[in-house]
């Protein structure tokens, strides 16, 4: 499962192609279908760079999916696939607004850290039972994980419709706004970018990936994790408990999730409304952390780089006539080359020795 | 039994076997595939190709086929489920992709894909209702059969049907015949089967591709029976679902049925319960979750770790 660790000249070279080649299938299908692939991706670069205001929605974006994003790292330097970060991005949402909701006029200070804690530890807590049950029963966290996305999708549909005090809704399955006690957002945020829901999310994101940055590299913790993800029976023989790290990583990686969650709901939104599936920045955020190689500097272009396609691309329909979904498209078939990057690797390898490039390969990667 | 209660059971297990074919065909779809060694998360986009693809042959070419148009598209739904898997196969078989990667490449992909071409089609995000459904089927003498004949044979899906009757083949299959075993004993130990001559690769291809065949069968029955379009919330969870009967079947193909059955039935359930008494008063949450609560459950109670074919996931490398 370490498929996606990249030596150091193929870290940086991986993505850059995978997202260029990328681009060129989007183009193709484009192309295919009687689009103008110029025209289409003009009109993503033109929505996302219009204005200041769309410049701040690119950052408000882009801060649950950092959030999402570190959180699929955390688990996956510890070799697990958080494939629950919907469902703990979700757990997330849902507590901060409820306990944001009940505090009322209390003070800023002590309302926001109530609303933010609760988040965290809703994601922390849903991330901790897959981890827990991984290491004392060797269930598949992979498993566990896609069965919990669900089960937290109906959960939060219950209780917003049937838990949650009434005062607190608003029309069925929606819940009323945050009072500004407890809202990410800040007059400040919001004037700069010309009234874009710009808030305190990508601020703390950025601290996050300092933070998270520092504890991987720079911390025992953080070694530990490392150490357990390249070989957990050599780990136990160092005097590691693998057990600890098991559940400690999903910990972290939850209450990272639930923080992508918080930011969603106190920042973006304001309240918490029924979802019909799964929350999409929590497959977004692994793509993300997928194509950023999971390190920080990786995540946070990839997550620019993806808030702009999102919302460049829902411009794209307006003023080019091409439907939204190809940016998801993109974004998948940017994924898939990740993936594949042994190919990338392969034909890397072989451009170097040989000098003579091979287009039939070329064109193979692009199936 | 009282007129109404039998028809009451009647429709519960007729609605049991609608919403638990898909499931049926998907888990054993996922069987294949995972016998050879290869983890499919991807059954879900692979159902949403099946489903899109049926439902657009459906609106098409109704007017053709007629009452064979379900039929029909079924196949092309499993053809094109199966051209799409193909993504997967080469992916992880030949180029080294790690299996959850690719698989949530495809889940990410199908929905994009097939929402973008509804629009270059109809110019709008979901399809109309398909002309042609499966409908109620009677089976032919048996439905004469007193008690069991009402509840069980005379209005029914005849897809459920063929899908029980493609888990038994699918387990003659893979427990009585050389393809079983060699698909297995590559899903095992992909060194020692390269040994004997078998071919690896070739066998890990034949079960992605059966379990894109079935996947997309399956999204194809689900569009034709229950959504009766096509739209991005068609499929919303029976590829996982489908995942976990598969598991919670233990890898056999007549344990994923029963384990669709099941979970057809708790599906059905959720959906119905408003109008029967005893289950109304449950909260939907409860049968909603139950399907993936229960696999939880069963995983760590009763499977642990290496209970699934023990090359899974892992990427097998011919060396020369």
């Amino acid at each position: 499962m370490s498929n996606f660790k990249f030596s150091k000249m193929n870290g940086i070279l991986v993505p850059i192609l995978s997202v260029i080649m990328g681009f060129v299938l989007g183009a193709i299908i484009m192309l295919l279908f009687g689009y103008n692939p110029v025209q289409g991706y003009q009109a993503m670069l033109t929505t996302a760079f219009q204005s200041p205001k769309s410049i701040g929605e690119i950052f408000v974006t882009a801060g649950p999916l950092i959030f999402t994003a570190l959180g699929f790292s955390v688990a996956s330097a510890a070799g697990f696939f958080n494939i629950g970060l919907s469902g703990q991005a979700l757990a997330g949402w849902v507590a901060s607004i409820w306990v944001g909701l009940s505090m009322g006029d209390s003070p800023r200070l002590v309302a926001l850290t109530a609303a933010i804690l609760a988040g965290v530890i809703a994601g922390a807590l849903t991330a901790a039972i897959p981890g827990l049950l991984r290491a004392y029963f060797g269930t598949s966290e992979v498993i566990v994980t896609i069965m919990m996305n669900y089960i937290l999708l109906y959960t939060s549909t219950h209780i917003v419709n049937n838990v949650i005090p009434e005062k607190f809704i608003s029309t069925k399955g929606t819940t009323k706004l945050i009072g500004a006690n407890v809202s990410l957002r800040t007059e400040f945020l919001t004037s700069i970018s010309n009234g874009s829901r710009l808030n305190l999310g990508i601020i703390f994101a950025f601290i996050f990936l300092i933070l998270i940055w520092f504890l991987m590299k720079k911390t025992t913790l953080g070694y530990e994790i490392t150490a357990v993800g390249l070989n957990p029976f050599a780990s136990e023989y160092a005097g590691m408990s693998s057990k600890r790290i098991i559940v400690l990583s999903m910990v972290i990686s939850g209450a990272l999730a639930g923080m992508g969650g918080v930011v969603y709901g106190l920042g973006t939104f304001g309240n918490f409304f029924v979802q019909g599936n799964s929350l999409s920045i929590g497959f977004d955020g692994m793509a993300v952390s997928l194509l950023g190689g999971g390190s920080s500097i990786g995540i946070l272009l990839s997550s620019l780089l993806f808030s702009i396609l999102k919302l460049g691309g829902q411009g794209m329909p307006i003023l080019a006539g091409v439907p939204t979904e190809l940016v998801d498209v993109v974004i998948a078939s940017i994924i898939f080359f990740v993936g594949i990057s042994y190919l990338i690797k392969l034909i890397l390898t072989k451009l170097e020795t040989k000098k003579e490039p091979k287009a039939s390969k070329v064109e193979g990667g692009k199936a | 039994m009282a007129a109404d209660t039998m028809s009451t059971v009647a429709s519960i297990i007729t609605q049991t076997l609608v919403y638990s074919t898909p499931l049926v065909f998907t888990a054993l779809g996922g069987t294949f595939s995972e016998r050879g060694g290869i983890v499919n998360v991807g059954l879900e986009g692979i159902m949403v190709m099946g489903a899109f693809s049926s439902v657009v042959f459906n609106i098409t070419y109704a007017g053709v086929f007629g009452v064979w148009t379900p039929w029909i598209a079924l196949l092309v739904g499993g053809i094109v489920g199966m051209i799409f898997s193909l993504l997967h196969a080469v992916a992880t078989i030949n180029l080294r992709a790690d299996h959850i990667i690719s698989g949530t490449v495809i889940n990410l992909m199908a929905p994009a894909l097939s929402i973008f071409l509804v629009k270059v089609l109809y110019g709008k995000g979901q399809t109309d209702q398909v002309p042609q459904t499966f409908g109620y089927w009677e089976v032919p003498g048996l439905s004469k059969i007193p008690v069991i004949g009402p509840l069980l044979f005379e209005k029914t899906s005849a897809p459920a049907f063929l899908a029980i009757l493609v888990s038994v083949i699918a387990w003659f299959v893979i427990y009585k015949t050389r393809f079983g075993l060699r698909l297995r004993s590559v899903g095992e130990n992909p060194q020692a089967a390269d040994t004997l001559g078998i071919n690896v690769y070739g066998m890990k291809y034949s079960g992605v591709l059966i379990s894109g065949f079935l996947g997309g069968i399956g999204g194809a029955v689900f569009a034709q029976t229950i959504a009766g379009r096509f739209a991005v919330t068609t499929i919303s969870g029976q590829g996982f679902i489908s995942m976990a009967a598969m598991i919670f079947g233990k890898w056999n193909p007549l344990g994923a049925m029963g384990a669709a059955l099941f979970f057809g039935f708790a599906q059905n359930l959720s959906i119905v319960g408003d109008s029967i008494p005893l289950i109304s008063s449950i909260p939907k949450v409860y049968l909603q979750s139950a399907p993936y609560a229960l696999t939880i459950i069963v995983l760590v109670l009763f499977l642990g770790k290496a209970q699934g074919p023990k090359a899974g996931g892992k990427t097998y490398i011919k060396s020369k």
